[in-house]
């Protein structure tokens, strides 16, 4: 019975961890139109903001829950200004255009920090005791967090003045522009935010993952691939998305072992575009954010 | 996008690479040679993406899958019969048969799109987690065994019926070149004909060829395909050249570079990707050869500007600019001929007032 | 073995079969001008971790040697590939080496993958191959000389003393590639043959990051302890969340790969005190040969050092080596090397004796047993001058030096070795 509650809590942390990953991606890819190859080293550069920040004395939570977003957020507005504006409605140019932004962050964090920064931070937050098992109390904080994360993001675009104009952008940028809305600006927020969030995401994560240069490589296909099941809709997409694939794959890894249940993730995936070719939320909650 | 268009064109380019294969032991180096049957590969599957993707207008993500099961189908085969003849043949039937299905599953599911390009993606990222599993001695097809993440051992080409008589590196040189001309030979033909003519108007407009009352599902099956058996005997070669093969051939960064290469190439041109192929893998090893900087750095820098400054690719780019120049050109010498006569007729009004 | 324009013939091993030789360099390097040296070693991509300090070593050691007045009097050309993590550049830049540069020796790969892809090349064009990485045993190669440490080395003396200290029951966790494998095998053995039991033996692909399900495995067998072998930047992760679990107060770790990668470093010393490892080298051996050393290395590098491990000391030493053997052979010449190489040549460096054992063209060399605080490992065992008996069981190359494969392909049941 411990065993089964703990391993639920440890599923929902899997799927909490998918999201986490993948909601970034999910306003720039989901959103935004451009396949952001880049994606696994914004979440790179904030677990190495974060790693660097406490190295230097910075308190960690600090590090993690401000810090992490800033730095990545500021260099995505950048990011955005020098490269992807060039690139809007030429959507495939932008992978190429990402997968070299993506070269460029690896080699310039290794020539910076070197291909190793030592790291001085653990997981906050104790441990939780379910009868004999143990679960770590930082995993349950990230469940929080990504949960908080998804009601916020929700609620910028859904709420505030900022999401309406955004996601009037995205949807018809020339009527929006007719209307007297810079869809610039719009764009450059909108890719800074996603970028924010991948870095809170990396940060986030730095206590739990190795941080190195060429971390980022191990998060960009899951993520992608929730992204894309989620379909149109970012937000109710990428959650049911990440409670299906992640679900299984948690499942399927205890029982059998991370390999099989990393193929079991995929091919839920494939066989879940083959039922629904526009994604989930192009058959349900299509109403939905 | 003369170039391409034109049949004749394919033949001009497909001569200049014959003779460039017959001078190339004379003019490269021993190891040169060596490496370059390996690249060969990759430019036979930046070729199938070319057919697949720049005249089918599927975005298939990852025909890696079809590269690196006829890389895998081949190694596994020519190790099992003990010659490479049949074994290239099996691989090219594997990489296609595979495509079929996978093509009928997604085709005449009309999924279309990025989604199309996710669905392949997954599945080469599928088979790049099934074959690294495979490191237990207990995975062994016939004599090979698959070796999972350390990949197996990939025989070298023998000449036809006589599994002893193995290649020089020369001769597997010349015999991949001569692949890759023949398979560029017969995309370009292929894009010339019926078929391939319905597959551009599918491209350019698929709701109209349909009430045109093509089966646009089946002839994008039937490309998709034929892509497909290229990659695969891309993979062949590949893995001949680097005489191993690893799981890395279905790796997402193999995936994303078989994309670069054509976009870097052009969409729309046969020739654009295959040199796109050469020039991106001699800067990528130049710059392994270096150490000064970072390679990642530089090649990053590089793939930004390009996008930036060339953004339809270099052969397109070539040959708008050609055309422009052209087009002016006979703008001007029409605009002189005007002249002359305008000031001729106005001599002759002069003269006859 | 003759040329000919139509056919060659194969040598008689297996290996043989896939990679026909070729006599083709008529003359070998030049008797004059610098000798070639050629590294081959990632410096970027995923595995630059391990890559990045075993070139720093080895060009500190060449530095060095042509500081000295160079080898036979002439200096030595050190040229350096960065096959970017990929296997094919591994391929290509070793027939670069081999072909085009005419190298006079090669020092290269990390992985099994990498060596194994490499390894034909420098037999058929007759290039002398160092491979300094500490691997999962069993290559028997006249031409390639593997200097790291294996699992009879390693293993052998890890397992009895954790059990001794830590409990009878081990959960092995490992990397899901042929060194995993081969290494939890090894494990399996040594734990049997100390009496022990394997409860569970799981294994990880590469780029694995969420251990979640994994952890809570381990808490349903209520092991003793924990063996790992895992691999790379990615399996980090699982030391971090065994910690952030509370797991690694209550059921220890004991590892011989966690450091190569300077994983003490990227893991807290909350997270990594009281782990067990063993190796043929670490930063905090205690001799003066190895305090110079690291203090050089450090002079060198400055505040980027990075921190020193088995591969890049063993690059080091293993550079040394084979200018001892250049020295006694009197040429660079191959065969002469080779021959130097396989009577006995050492070196004494960081680490202790570095001894070429002949049978295996294996190293004879100390291993150490460490336990990590504060990031940093305290040495609390030393075994000198260990043999690789694990090569040793299935390779004999003064018997029959015309050999040219690895033996453990297989696994090692196939290679007669009982479990």
């Amino acid at each position: 019975m411990d065993l089964v509650l703990s391993l639920i809590l440890q599923i929902i942390y899997g799927i909490a961890n998918l999201a986490l990953i993948s909601l970034g991606l999910a306003i720039i890819f989901g959103m935004m139109r451009v396949i952001n190859l880049a994606h696994g080293e914004f979440l790179m550069l904030g677990g190495y903001t974060v790693v660097v920040a406490t190295n230097n004395g910075v308190n960690l939570w600090v590090a993690m829950l401000i810090l992490a977003p800033l730095v990545v957020g500021v260099f995505g507005v950048i990011v955005e200004r020098l490269l992807i504006r060039w690139l809007y409605g030429r959507m495939v140019d932008t992978l190429l255009a990402t997968w070299g932004l993506s070269l460029l962050c690896i080699g310039l964090v290794t020539s910076i920090f070197g291909a190793s920064t030592t790291t001085t931070i653990s997981p906050p937050l104790g441990v939780v005791t379910i009868g004999e098992y143990t679960s770590s109390g930082y995993e349950l904080f990230l469940i929080g967090v990504t949960v908080a994360l998804l009601i916020a993001v929700y609620a910028t675009l859904k709420l505030t003045k900022l999401g309406l104009l955004a996601r009037g952008t995205m949807q018809n940028s020339d009527m929006a522009a007719a209307l007297g809305v810079s869809t610039s600006r719009i764009y450059m927020i909108t890719f800074g935010l996603g970028a924010a969030v991948s870095g809170l995401a990396g940060g986030l994560l730095a206590p739990i993952t190795g941080v190195l240069p060429t971390i980022g490589s191990v998060y960009i296909a899951k993520a992608f691939i929730t992204v894309i099941s989620g379909g149109m809709a970012i937000l109710a997409g990428t959650t049911t998305a990440s409670i299906l694939l992640g679900g299984v794959n948690g499942i399927v890894a205890f029982l059998t072992g991370p390999t099989i249940g990393e193929v079991a993730l995929l091919l839920l995936a494939i066989i879940l575009l083959r039922l629904m070719p526009r994604g989930i939320t192009g058959r349900f909650f299509k109403k939905s954010l | 996008m003369k170039i391409a268009q034109d049949f004749r064109g394919s033949v001009i380019v497909a001569i200049l690479a014959a003779l460039f294969t017959l001078i190339a032991p004379s003019i490269l180096e021993f190891f040169t040679i060596i490496t370059l049957t390996q690249v060969i590969g990759l430019a036979i599957l930046a070729l199938s993406l070319a057919l697949v993707w720049g005249y089918g207008g599927i975005l298939c993500f990852g025909q890696t899958a079809f590269f690196g099961l006829g890389a895998y189908a081949y190694a596994v085969a020519a190790t099992n019969i003990g010659g490479s003849t049949g074994a290239i043949l099996i691989a090219i039937l594997v990489a296609a048969a595979f495509a079929a299905i996978l093509g009928y599953f997604v085709f005449y599911g009309r999924v279309s799109d990025v989604y199309l390009a996710v669905i392949t993606l997954t599945v080469a990222l599928i088979l790049y987690s099934l074959i690294r599993r495979t490191s237990g001695p207990e995975y062994k097809i016939g004599n090979a065994l698959l070796g999972g993440f350390n990949g197996t051992g990939a025989p070298p080409i023998n000449s036809p019926g006589d599994g002893a008589a193995m290649l020089f590196p020369e001769h597997t040189f010349y015999v991949a070149m001569a692949a890759l001309i023949l398979v560029y030979l017969l995309c370009g033909w292929v894009v010339k004909t019926h078929f391939g003519r319905v597959c551009i108007a599918i491209r350019e407009n698929e709701t109209r060829a349909e009430l045109l009352a093509y089966d646009t599902r089946l002839y994008k099956l039937g490309i998709f395909t034929l892509g497909a058996a290229i990659a695969g005997l891309g993979g062949v070669f590949f893995c001949v050249g680097v005489s191993r093969v690893t799981p890395d051939v279905f790796s997402l960064s193999q995936s994303a570079l078989t994309i670069i290469w054509v976009i870097v190439g052009g969409r729309g041109t046969l020739i654009g990707p295959i040199l796109a192929t050469f020039a991106l893998y001699y800067l990528t090893s130049a710059l392994g050869a270096q150490q000064w900087l970072n390679t990642n750095l530089v090649l990053g820098v590089i793939l930004i500007g390009f996008v930036l400054l060339v953004p339809k690719g270099v052969i397109p780019s070539i040959t708008d600019w050609a055309d422009g120049r052209r087009e002016r050109r006979v703008s001007r010498s029409r605009e002189r001929r005007m002249r002359v006569r305008r000031s001729r007729a106005t001599a002759g009004t002069e003269a006859a007032e | 073995m003759q040329f000919n324009r139509r056919r060659f013939l194969t040598a008689a091993s297996a290996a043989a079969l896939a990679t026909p030789a070729i006599n083709r360099r008529a003359m070998a390097a030049s008797h004059s001008g610098p000798i070639k040296f050629v590294s081959i070693l990632d410096q970027s991509g995923g595995l630059d971790i391990y890559g990045k300090p075993m070139v720093d070593t080895t060009k500190m050691a060449i530095d060095e040697i042509n500081a000295a007045g160079g080898l036979l009097g002439r200096e030595i050309d050190l040229q350096v590939f960065d096959p970017q993590s990929t296997i094919q550049f591994y391929t290509q830049f070793a027939t670069q080496a081999a072909a085009g540069e005419k190298a006079d020796v090669v020092h290269a790969g990390i992985t099994s993958a990498s060596r194994e892809a490499i390894r034909p090349t420098f037999s058929r064009f007759k290039t002398l191959y160092f491979y300094n990485t500490l691997y999962e045993g069993g290559v028997c190669d006249l031409n390639t000389f593997c200097t790291g440490s294996t699992p009879a080395q390693t293993v052998e003396k890890l397992v009895p003393h954790t059990m001794g200290k830590w409990g009878k029951k081990v959960y092995i966790i490992a990397a899901d590639y042929n060194y995993g494998q081969i290494t939890a095998q090894w494990v399996q053995k040594y734990v049997k043959d100390n009496g022990g039991e394997a409860v569970e033996t799981e294994f990880f692909p590469l780029d694995v990051t969420n251990f979640g399900p994994t952890i809570k495995k381990i808490q349903a067998a209520k092991p003793d302890m924990v063996m790992s072998a895992l691999v790379g930047g990615a399996h980090v992760s699982f030391y971090r969340q065994y910690a952030a679990a509370g797991m690694n107060k209550s059921i220890p770790i004991a590892s011989t790969t966690f450091g190569v990668g300077n994983e003490h470093k990227l893991i807290s010393a909350e997270e990594g005190d009281g782990m067990i490892c063993a190796y043929s080298y670490f930063e905090e051996v205690d001799n003066a040969a190895n305090k110079a050393f690291v203090q050089r290395f450090k002079d060198r590098m400055g505040d980027d050092a990075p921190a020193l491990n088995e591969l890049a000391a063993r690059s080091y030493e293993a550079a040394y080596i084979w200018a001892e053997a250049v020295k006694a052979a009197g040429t660079p010449e191959r065969e002469a090397v080779i021959e130097a190489l396989r009577s006995g040549a050492g070196y004494d460096g960081p680490s202790g004796r570095v001894a070429i054992e002949p049978k295996t063209n294996h190293a004879n060399q100390n291993v150490y047993l460490a336990e990590l605080k504060d990031q940093s490992f305290n040495i609390i065992e030393t075994h000198e001058n260990q043999p690789p008996t694990d090569t040793l069981l299935v390779c004999d190359l003064v018997a029959d030096p015309n050999q040219s494969t690895f033996k453990f392909e297989n696994g090692l049941e196939a290679a007669g070795i009982e479990l």
